[in-house]
């Protein structure tokens, strides 16, 4: 499988992009245990993110890794799993990634904005 | 040749599903933070759903696979990137029982 240039660089692209989320995960993780106490409101959330540049930029590049590095992860399931063509199945991650980044950047700016 | 069924194999088969749900979930929590545009109360009207018991449920549950993904995951590149020996079946282990442990926080927070 290795021996497609496209395959190495999917696979390098899925470890880069992993090494990016785990302390992003790590962080969202804490902030979800320690937001929650007492149930979550639109006010407690927008009034952490609202104009905040630092968050932003934590949740924008959060989306960018998610959507890229779930995308992969879906493709693997579709050739693996689903025994999918390869031709297919990236036309449809592909198609994922896109919403996956266009959703996710939306929310940023929602909670921005 | 046919992976022999072991622990490693049914942490494979954990990361994969875990990675399968959460990006299944992310449009769903991305529009839902998005109804921000129109408003504070529009998505304040939405985190309402956060106090059925169900959605608890669910909520609970996501936690507990954010957690496992990002430790079997790190298991994983541990195992193709750094020089230690072994399969860490340890951290699958570890990553269980800490990824359990989380959603019991979880559960005292939001009880």
């Amino acid at each position: 499988m290795m021996e497609r240039p496209i395959e190495a660089r999917l696979f390098a692209i899925q470890r880069v992009t992993a090494l990016v989320l785990a302390p992003l995960v790590l962080v969202h993780l804490g902030l979800i245990l320690w937001a929650v106490e007492g149930g979550l409101t639109a006010a407690e959330i927008l009034g952490r993110t609202r104009g905040s540049l630092v968050w932003t930029a934590f949740y924008g590049v959060f989306v960018f890794a998610a959507a890229t590095h779930g995308a992969i992860g879906l493709r693997n399931i579709l050739v693996e799993w689903a025994r999918m063509a390869r031709p297919a199945a990236a036309k449809i991650s592909l198609g994922v990634a896109s919403i996956l980044l266009v959703l996710g950047l939306r929310a940023v700016w929602a909670v921005f904005a | 040749m046919r992976a022999r069924r072991g622990i490693g194999f049914w942490a494979a088969i954990l990361h994969r599903l875990s990675g399968l749900a959460l990006v299944l979930f992310l449009p769903m929590h991305f529009l839902l933070l998005a109804t921000a545009l129109r408003g504070e109360a529009a998505l304040d009207g939405w985190l309402r759903l956060a106090d059925m018991p169900l959605v608890k449920v669910a909520e609970w549950g996501l936690v507990v696979l954010l957690s496992l993904h990002l430790l079997l995951g790190l298991r994983l590149l541990i195992l193709e990137f750094l020089p230690w020996s072994g399969l860490r079946h340890g951290w699958i282990w570890g990553g269980v029982a800490a990824s359990l442990a989380l959603g019991a926080v979880f559960i005292g927070q939001v009880a």
